[in-house]
């Protein structure tokens, strides 16, 4: 008889099928983290010749530095706007399709292209397409008596970014706002007109509590994006400035660590990013746990 | 008020489907009509059409007194039972069935008034609180029945809204749909392919096949005189039988009395008698394949002599014959169906 349980026949054979995924992980990820950790309560002499073990000074320094605390601002404003933008677009997008009978495959097809463009290359184009001098975007803008400058300007910085960062992420929402759409039964949908619901009403009181499921794991999905993985982005576009108008915090981590040289504060800073990863993919296991919400 | 016409309605769905050609009829206020017909021959499809969740591809729906070809559903005021009863999820029972009337802009406290009615009406009172997925299929299927009650609409439209019960389940919902509808007079529109559930909740039946009316008429009316040769098969359960007047003639036992044009002869089991009766009659013998006891009435199935063909006998009670054994059965001449092959129809004369 066959059970639940796997039985081996070696004692060492479950430890050997496990042992290249413990390497990897010790590998890429317990090693680096605790060189950042150990490195994070270090401060190095301006030459960086001698290192001194100095416990959590790093960390308080940080929370001390005013420029750190606006970054952490940038940060949040750059995440929740990001967000929100992909969010909302892509749903847009995904109800807009939904409606489609015959040419649905076409615009899914079309809509998932922009996941497939690097990071950096996307930063380029939208360099190219705001660019102050030869830019189509500021040409534009100029018509409606806007004078575009993000080289200068904090807030026109901080939509570029944004726009550049949301566009990337939304053939992945589309993806997936589309998929929940499909799986609502139509004929709730019908129920609702019936019940005397026009469309838009419809949306708001039963297709959209019915997306919640997917909008929340989008949500944590898209934070994490956001807040991790826009430094090409950023880089390729605004490179943080101007001012520090966009630098989020990955991105000061690099611009700390290795055009600053300040290698102890940004391992601290790398930590405590770190920590918010950790919370972020902790939330998103308990709410996968309990799945269905409604 | 609410009364429904339907002058020559048609569909054709986008991909060159004809689901309805040209069906008339005319729904008197109060009425309890059942669409009945195979699985595919358009009751769905009709039934949508009235709703305003599919367009009208050709004639007129008229509800009340107004043409209703293009209203929007929620403007026909009208309510929908759906097969797998399409509550919604995520909200309480309660709020299922206020849904349409905030929709409506009903005040509160008539809301809590008709919702607290539908509710003890339906025995569901203790359940308003919870969520669709914490009930029974019978629950739910009451609490869509509520969500249409609390509506007051000039007419309910059901789409087999018993199929996903199991049996005993089914015939105590059916009885207080019945009930219900009777005791408040709503114009009703009910579809089913079950012809016992037709049978037993229509007023008037309306056979549908291949997106037509083949007939309409109280279930009695159709059960006596099938004017169709597809009617004649698809009410009565055991089916009707056909016997060829070849045969008949054959066997010398063809009746003078059928109209001209007759060449098959449909017999209900229940007038297939075991001994002969006093009224004219003819009589055909045959040998007892198989007996089935069913309760209070059995089947008897009989190879005819001469043509092997199956004929199936209902009686009340059990069968005193054994299997193998001779039989004759004698039919009465008035109730013998008289149709026409090529043409489908009964021929009347
Ligand atoms: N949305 C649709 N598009 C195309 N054809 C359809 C659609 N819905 C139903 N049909 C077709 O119309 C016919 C009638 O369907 P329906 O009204 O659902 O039948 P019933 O309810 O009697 O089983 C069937 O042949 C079916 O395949
Ligand atoms: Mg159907």
């Amino acid at each position: 008889m066959q059970t639940k349980r796997m039985t081996f026949s070696s004692r060492w054979l479950p430890y050997a099928l496990l042992a290249p995924q413990v390497l990897i992980t010790l590998v890429f990820f317990v090693w680096p983290a605790s060189q950042a950790l150990w490195q994070s309560m270090l401060r190095e002499d301006p030459f960086g010749l001698r290192s001194t073990f100095v416990w959590f000074r790093n960390f308080e320094r940080l929370f001390a530095d005013p420029h750190y605390l606006d970054a952490m601002k940038t940060t949040a404003i750059f995440s929740v706007a990001t967000t929100f933008l992909a969010m909302a677009v892509s749903l847009l997008f995904a109800v807009m399709v939904n409606r489609m009978l015959r040419s649905r495959d076409w615009y899914t097809t079309l809509l998932v292209w922009p996941y497939a463009v690097a990071p950096a290359i996307a930063g380029v184009l939208w360099w190219f397409m705001f660019n102050t001098s030869v830019g189509i975007v500021p040409y534009m803008l100029q018509g409606f008596g806007y004078d575009w400058n993000h080289r200068l300007d904090g807030t026109d910085a901080m939509i570029l970014v944004v726009i550049a960062a949301a566009w990337k992420q939304i053939s992945y929402n589309f993806l997936f706002f589309l998929a929940g759409l499909q799986s609502i039964p139509q004929s709730l949908i019908e129920a609702a007109s019936i019940d005397g619901a026009g469309r838009i009403k419809r949306f708001w009181t039963i297709v959209f509590p019915l997306l919640s499921p997917t909008t929340f794991f989008l949500m944590v999905v898209n934070v994490v994006y956001a807040m991790f993985d826009t430094f090409g982005v950023i880089h390729a576009t605004t490179e943080g400035g101007p001012a520090r108008a966009t630098n989020i915090l990955v991105y000061k981590v690099f611009r700390d660590g290795f055009v600053g040289g300040n290698l102890g504060s940004s391992a601290a800073q790398s930590v405590i990013l770190m920590a918010i990863v950790i919370v972020l993919t902790v939330i998103q296991f308990r709410w996968i746990e309990r799945r269905v919400n409604y | 008020m609410a009364r429904i016409v339907m002058d020559d309605l048609h569909k054709v769905y986008p991909g060159g489907v004809k689901a309805v050609t040209g069906i008339s009829l005319d729904i008197a206020d109060g009425e309890m009509i059942v669409l009945v017909g195979p699985s595919g021959c358009g009751k769905s499809t009709l039934l949508r059409m009235v709703a305003g969740l599919e367009t009208i591809t050709g004639g007129t729906l008229s509800i009340g007194d107004r043409v209703v070809n293009t209203l929007e559903p929620a403007d026909r005021d009208i309510a929908m039972v759906f097969q797998n009863y399409a509550l919604y999820p995520h909200m309480t029972v309660y709020n299922n069935l206020a849904y349409g009337l905030r929709n409506q802009g009903v005040a509160k406290p008539e809301i809590e008034r008709r919702v607290q009615e539908a509710a003890a009406m339906l025995q569901i009172g203790d359940y308003l609180q919870r969520k669709p997925r914490a009930l029974s299929g019978g629950q739910r299927q009451r609490v869509a029945m509520g969500r249409a009650l609390v509506r007051e609409p000039s007419a309910f439209l059901f789409d087999e809204p018993l199929s996903n019960l199991d049996a005993k389940l089914r015939v105590q919902m059916r009885v207080e749909i019945r009930q219900l509808q009777k005791r408040l007079g709503t114009t009703s529109l009910y579809v089913t392919h079950d012809q016992l559930e037709a049978l037993t909740l229509a007023d008037r039946l309306v056979v549908l096949n291949a997106g037509r009316i083949e007939q309409v008429g109280t279930p009695m009316e159709l059960y006596q005189r099938p004017e169709t040769l597809f009617v004649a098969g698809f009410i009565g359960s055991p089916a009707m039988n056909m016997i060829e007047m070849g045969y008949l003639r054959d066997r010398g036992a063809a009746p003078s009395t059928l109209p001209a044009g007759t060449d098959l002869v449909g017999m209900r089991p229940d007038d297939m008698l075991l001994s002969a009766p006093a009224e004219p009659h003819l009589s055909l013998s045959g040998r007892v394949m198989l007996l089935e006891p069913a309760g209070a009435e059995s089947h008897i199935y009989v190879s005819l002599d001469g043509n092997d063909q199956p004929i199936t006998v209902r009686i009340p009670g059990l069968p005193t014959m054994q299997e193998g054994a001779a039989i004759t059965l004698h039919v009465p001449l008035g109730a013998l169906h008289p149709f026409n092959t090529a043409s489908g129809r009964r021929v009347s004369g």
